[in-house]
This record gives structure tokens, C-alpha cells and sequence, in this order.
């Protein structure tokens, strides 16, 4: 009996065994079809093209790259389905811009692609949000701002998820910040200390949402208008 | 009528050596004994530490032999917490927090280097020691501890549960710092005396 029927297209679709790369070289090789079929849809804003360890890198210009993914996403002959990562870099570098980075996988055709995309510094640090496109990109978008300070516009909950919320000394993996923070030990526990361990969790993301019918009247008036819990 | 109770019920022997199974000594001591013996951890693991802990209170190790079989996941019935790990800023006001739900009499172990010292993660976002937090009784060092570091640690802990005279009054007293009193250290004379290894703002992670 056959539960699940598995669906082959793209590369997978002779049935052959996905197998491991050997002898791959630093730079160059052949690069990922995806990469040039990018640089033929929008040619302008693909700026370079890096084969790196067998792995395609393309830069695409910060305007464009929220329609680059969306095409990716859509375009029956790329289906980037599955987004690995968000993150960001910056070089030690004060001239070199900070990039931020897409790790995508096209599950039917079994393809990697890394979208780079540089932000200069001196500018404000905003960038598409992908979270129309993939739903996944919630927290890593999180994540990369409260890490880097990167806005994703369009993003629908843009706030800190690893610091605090109330968390002031900027943005830990940020070339200037100091390994140590920015105030001193004492300072630092004071500000941990006076966080409200329940005061950060809003009503839907505590498991009483989905008992909210069941609580006292007043109590689901004063969650409704917004209070928090715990507060 | 046979109402009345046999008349061995009412009386007292005074000799003490026909006594069996009488046992006279210090209030003290019975109390301490009881206690030293049924601790009840409650184990607050966040890192690798843990991994050790649990090896500890299971069968290889059976940390049941020195009355602590029960973990108490539920801060209002421990009698021990045994901070297992690296602690976080963000987890310190919960720290806190379980170590005010716990009842008195209670104890902290600071199981590791992380939980004790802050480790190697002298950085932004972890506690440079839990004693900057709660009271701390027995540091157990290692990075993590082997279970029999961490049941010598118990050990003493245990002895110092015996040695707990409840005539030394004060000894449970959770007080909050004094300013006015003449052995209060402002935070940033602490900060001071700390260098270098509480702070650092000059240092950065690149070296530039």
C-alpha cells in the first residue's frame, strides 16, 4: 500500500541518486543553471557571479533581490522551495558593505543557491522582507536584525528574539561592538535583573490563547486591549 | 466490662536500659540528619553540564543513595537548586525568580565553571558567575564536572546541612542590600575592583 506518492521533477526526475561532489576545487567550476538563468531575467541586477567550494554565489543589487527570490520561488523552472538561512556579514573591513544572505534549496531540482546582496554602511541597513515569500523567514529575519541591526521591510513582527526586547547596547555581532558589551558587569545584571520574566510573551504566543474563551470576562477584556501578561 | 485499658498503656518505665529503640540527642542533629538526607535538587540545566547531572542521578552513579532520587521539577518543593550550565542575562531574572519561589531552608550548587565563573564565555550575554545572583553554598569545578565531582560537591553540602545550628539565628534571612550599611560596595566600585575581569569596554572583538 502506498501512502505517499512521491512527486519527481527537475533533476530528480530520472530517479538518479543524489551524489556527494569529490575533488572539488576552491574557485570555479561549473556554476548553478539558476545563476544564469538569473542573469538573463534581470540582467542589470545580478552584479557577479562566484563559484566557491562547488557552491554558487550570486550578488544581486539590494533593489532587486526580493523579486530575484520571488522569481526563484515561483518560476516553474528554478522552484527555490525551501529557504535554508538568513544571516549577514560584516568584514573587518570599515569600507567593504555588510551583506546579508539567502541560503536556498530547490528540492525537486536539487539545487543550492546563495543570494548575497551588500548594504553600504553610512546608509540605513534596510532591506526587502522575504516573509511574503517564505513564511520561515519569520525568525531568521528576527534574528538578523537583532544581530546586525538590518530592517527587513515588510517584516510583520520586526523585534529582538534572542536579546531581550528592552535590550540597549546595540547589536552584539556587529564589528564595533565590544566583545564584553557596551555597560559595564554591574550595570548589565541590573538591566537583566529588572526584566519581567513573563512580561514579554504576548497573549498569542502563551499557550492560554487557545484556552482564551475559557477565561474570566475581565481578564479577556484587558488581554484584548492589548495588555501583556504578567505585567 | 473490659473498658478499660490494660494498665501497661499507662505507665512509664524509668529505667533506661530496658528501654529498646529509644534514642536521645540533639534536636539539632535529628533535624539536620533528616534534612541532609532527603534534599530534594531541583535542577536548573541549560548546557552540557546537565548531560553530566542526569549521568549522575541515573543508575551508574545513583545519586538516590544520598536522598536525592526525587528531582523536584516544581521550585516550590525543592530543597536544593543545582544550577547546571551556562546562565544567560536573559535567564537571570528567571534564575531569580526560581530561587525566590523555593522554600526555605534551601541551598544552591553551582555546578561547572560557566555557572560558577562565567567560563570561557567572558562576553556580553552570559553571567559571569550565579553568585552575582543567588546565594551560592558549594562551587563544584570542572568543565563539566564528572558525576563524582559533582556528588563530592553534594557531600559537602551535606555536611554543611549538619553543621547548621538553629541557634545561629539570621542564617535563613533573605535580605536585600543596604546602602546605608557600612559594608555596602556601590556597583561601580565592584565594576572597579572587578577589572579585568568584569569589564572591558576598550576591547573588541577584532583587536582594532
Amino acid at each position: 500500500m502506498t501512502r505517499f506518492e512521491v512527486v519527481r521533477t527537475g533533476a530528480s526526475a530520472s530517479g538518479a541518486e543524489p551524489a556527494t561532489q569529490r575533488n572539488v576545487s576552491h574557485r570555479g567550476g561549473e556554476a548553478n543553471p539558476s545563476a544564469k538563468a538569473l542573469q538573463e531575467k534581470f540582467a542589470s541586477a545580478v552584479e557577479r557571479v562566484d563559484v566557491i567550494w562547488g557552491e554558487t554565489v550570486v550578488y544581486v543589487d539590494s533593489t532587486a533581490v526580493h523579486e530575484a527570490i520571488r522569481w526563484l520561488h515561483n518560476d516553474p523552472s528554478q522552484q527555490y522551495d525551501f529557504l535554508s538561512d538568513i544571516t549577514a556579514v560584516e568584514y573587518r573591513d570599515a569600507e567593504v558593505p555588510i551583506e546579508v544572505v539567502w541560503h536556498l534549496r530547490s528540492l525537486p531540482y536539487r539545487r543550492f543557491l546563495r543570494i548575497k546582496s551588500q548594504l553600504q554602511k553610512g546608509k540605513p541597513l534596510e532591506i526587502d522582507s522575504v516573509w511574503d515569500i517564505y513564511k520561515s523567514a519569520d525568525w531568521l529575519e528576527r534574528e538578523c536584525f537583532d544581530m546586525f541591526g538590518i530592517r527587513f521591510v515588510g517584516h510583520p513582527d520586526l523585534r529582538r528574539i534572542l536579546m531581550w526586547e528592552s535590550y540597549k547596547e546595540g547589536y552584539p555581532l556587529r564589528k564595533d561592538f565590544p566583545l564584553r558589551g557596551r555597560f559595564s558587569r554591574s550595570e548589565q545584571l541590573r538591566q537583566a535583573l529588572a526584566q519581567n520574566p513573563e512580561a514579554r510573551y504576548s497573549m498569542e504566543e502563551l499557550t492560554i490563547a487557545d484556552a482564551f474563551a475559557e477565561l474570566p470576562q475581565d481578564m479577556r477584556d484587558r488581554l484584548s486591549k492589548g495588555e501583556r501578561t504578567g505585567e | 466490662m473490659g473498658l478499660t485499658a490494660p494498665p501497661e498503656h499507662r505507665t512509664v518505665s524509668y529505667a533506661p536500659e530496658s528501654q529498646e529503640g529509644w534514642v536521645t540527642t540533639r534536636m539539632d542533629f535529628l533535624v539536620n540528619w533528616a534534612r541532609a538526607n532527603s534534599l530534594w535538587p531541583m535542577p536548573f540545566g541549560t548546557a552540557c553540564c546537565a548531560i553530566e547531572f542526569m549521568a549522575t542521578a541515573a543508575s551508574d552513579f545513583d545519586l538516590a543513595r544520598f536522598g536525592m532520587e526525587r528531582m523536584s521539577f516544581s521550585p516550590r518543593q525543592a530543597d536544593v537548586l543545582i544550577c547546571a550550565g551556562r546562565v544567560p542575562f536573559k535567564l537571570a531574572p528567571i534564575i531569580r525568580r526560581i530561587w525566590q519561589q523555593m522554600p526555605q531552608p534551601k541551598w544552591a550548587i553551582s555546578m561547572g565553571a560557566c555557572a560558577s565563573t562565567g567560563g570561557m564565555f567572558d562576553n556580553y550575554a552570559v553571567v559571569q558567575g550565579i553568585d552575582t545572583i543567588i546565594p551560592v553554598d558549594v562551587y563544584v569545578p570542572g568543565c563539566p564536572p564528572r558525576p563524582e565531582g559533582l556528588i563530592y560537591g553534594i557531600r559537602m553540602l551535606q555536611e554543611k546541612v549538619k553543621n547548621e545550628r538553629s541557634s545561629d539565628v539570621g542564617t535563613r534571612d533573605e535580605m536585600e542590600p543596604d546602602p546605608t550599611s557600612q559594608l555596602y560596595i556601590p556597583p561601580s566600585v565592584i565594576d572597579e575592583l572587578g577589572e579585568p575581569f568584569g569589564n572591558s569596554v576598550n576591547q573588541t572583538r577584532s583587536g582594532l
